[in-house]
């Protein structure tokens, strides 16, 4: 899933300016599961936005709603025409709900209420790791199903540098797990600490954001979109 | 010869060999380079030149290569993988090459984080690892990573770090296994002060036979005061300096610590050099290389070989 957080309120009141109607608009995907952008989150930010206005003696309404998911076209049907009776749509979902909304609606001003911060998981409760990269080739196979690329603070394909220390990683020995000292540690318990001897090579990074934008097309599934 | 450097002639000749280090400026003033140069000419056999150490922006280590090169002292021209892509780095070697470098330490390189730049995007397009054996296959094959042909000569002694207290302990010589077979030549490691680790690790190296397969050089750092020893104890990471050390530089009073350091330091280089499988001794006087003359002296690493 993709993980956010909400962007500081002080932030987002200077994004919002002297808008009188803001629509705050939560997505019920990812950021709902990572307790930064789902409806609950779309009332307190609410709140939050309206007791600030309401201090510094400013006018504002604000609505609430909450898509199903803000990175698909259909899920707009519900809340168009009340999106487009605000001022401005503060979008709480990932950066692909923003530009979801600024594609559809090019008249609508939307505004990112998130930053939008890794691929992960909810490790723990109230704990959202970075698990994937998103690099294009994936290398899993290698590393004991540990990726370094998101999870080696500097992405080595031959770790661990020396900045391991007891399985923490020097750039913050408080959050930050050593990838390399866990793929060690896997390799080893299943016995394959030949494949950690292997050198692996430079990376082919052409399939990751480096190599230019990806987009994927599917002539098989362009095919089935005319059928139909 | 790979590279026909002195240090590669020292250790061709069987005798210890001894490195020490500099540290550029934070700008353009090329005269902390000569006046930190004038103390160890004639005390080593080369000296590194840090590559942005700990992600502060210094003068270039190629460029600093290249005014050690003019004062006559050969520099081992350290390289970071975070600051630069493999075009940039294949680009600045052969700029080093053609300047004159014969000796390259490839590092990972301190995370930005650290430095007076953590709002930068890093780079780690290759590894440590990956970057020995592009030199390697540059250097052997005359041929760059692409498989593109070189235009010239390619010759380097290649070098990398090895961090002995770096966890998981386990790790560390299959580590230095790695960089063999990569295609290092020589080994500096991390400043030693845990003895009993580091011969540990030498055992398992030695065990697998990887002590003849490279040069390894003992990492050293002289400590100035109680507080530098508590320092780097605490702050930096991969570095252990146990108790008992401690212990013996807050034992003496501030103005004498520095002096305490030093014979610390000279215990540890006798100790270290009878470690089988020791080729080297890599003096890191860190902000302390007007103090080099008298730290070699004292440790007995004169007079340094010399070669026609």
């Amino acid at each position: 899933m993709i993980i956010a957080e909400q962007k500081p309120l002080e932030e987002i009141r200077e994004m919002l300016g002297d808008a009188k109607k803001v629509m705050v608009l939560g997505c019920g995907a990812c950021v709902t599961i990572c307790f930064a952008g789902g409806s609950k989150e779309v009332g307190i930010l609410s709140s939050q936005l309206r007791i600030a206005a309401k201090k510094d003696g400013k006018e504002l309404e604000v609505i609430e709603d909450t898509i199903e998911r803000q990175c698909e076209n259909e899920f707009f049907e519900s809340v168009k025409d009340k999106m487009k009776e605000a001022d401005v749509v503060l979008s709480i979902a990932c950066g692909v709900g923003v530009q979801t909304i600024a594609e559809l609606f090019p008249d609508i001003l939307v505004l990112p209420g998130l930053n939008t911060t890794s691929f992960g998981r909810p490790k723990e409760p109230g704990v959202f790791a970075e698990y994937c990269g998103g690099c294009g080739d994936c290398i899993l196979d290698l590393t004991g199903g540990i990726c370094p690329i998101a999870r080696c603070s500097k992405s080595l394909l031959n770790g661990p540098c020396g900045g391991s220390e007891n399985g923490m990683c020097e750039v913050d020995p408080k959050t930050i797990q050593c990838a390399w000292h866990l793929i060690f540690e896997k390799l080893e318990k299943m016995g394959r600490l030949d494949q950690i001897e292997k050198i692996n090579p430079p990376k082919d990074w052409s399939n990751s954001m480096s190599g230019g934008v990806r987009n994927i097309v599917r002539e098989d599934l362009l095919e089935v979109k005319l059928e139909s | 010869m790979k590279s026909n450097s002195n240090l590669e002639k020292v250790f061709a000749s069987g005798q210890l060999a001894v490195t020490g280090e500099l540290g550029p400026p934070k700008g353009t003033n090329i005269k902390v380079i000569e006046e930190k140069a004038k103390h160890l000419k004639g005390m080593v056999d080369a000296v590194n030149l840090t590559d942005n150490q700990t992600a502060i922006v210094r003068l270039s280590s190629i460029a600093s290569a290249k005014i050690l090169l003019d004062i006559g002292l050969e520099p081992v021209m350290q390289m970071v993988c975070r600051d630069r892509n493999r075009l940039a780095m294949q680009s600045d070697l052969f700029g080093a090459v053609a300047l004159g470098v014969r000796n390259m330490l490839c590092l990972s390189g301190d995370h930005q984080v650290f430095g007076n730049h953590p709002q930068a995007k890093n780079v780690y397009d290759i590894d440590s690892v990956q970057m020995i054996n592009m030199l390697k296959t540059m250097r052997d094959e005359g041929k760059l990573l692409s498989g593109d042909e070189i235009d010239g000569e390619f010759k380097m002694f290649i070098g990398a770090a090895e961090n002995p207290f770096g966890d998981p302990f386990a790790s560390r010589v299959p580590r230095l296994a790695k960089k063999i077979a990569a295609g290092v030549d020589f080994i500096q490691t991390q400043c030693i002060y845990d003895m009993e680790r580091f011969k540990k690790w030498m055992e398992g190296a030695r065990a697998r036979g990887l002590h003849e397969k490279c040069f390894i050089m003992a990492g050293v750092t002289p400590l100035k005061s109680a507080g530098m020893a508590n320092y780097m104890n605490n702050k930096v990471s991969g570095i252990s300096i146990p108790e008992d050390i401690i212990k013996r530089m807050k034992g003496v009073p501030k103005e004498q610590q520095a002096e305490e350091g030093i014979k610390i330091m000279v215990e540890q280089i006798d100790e270290l050099r009878k470690v089988e499988g020791i080729k080297g001794i890599h003096l890191m006087a860190i902000e302390w290389e007007h103090r080099v003359p008298e730290l070699v002296e004292r440790a007995g690493l004169l007079p340094r070989p010399k070669f026609d």
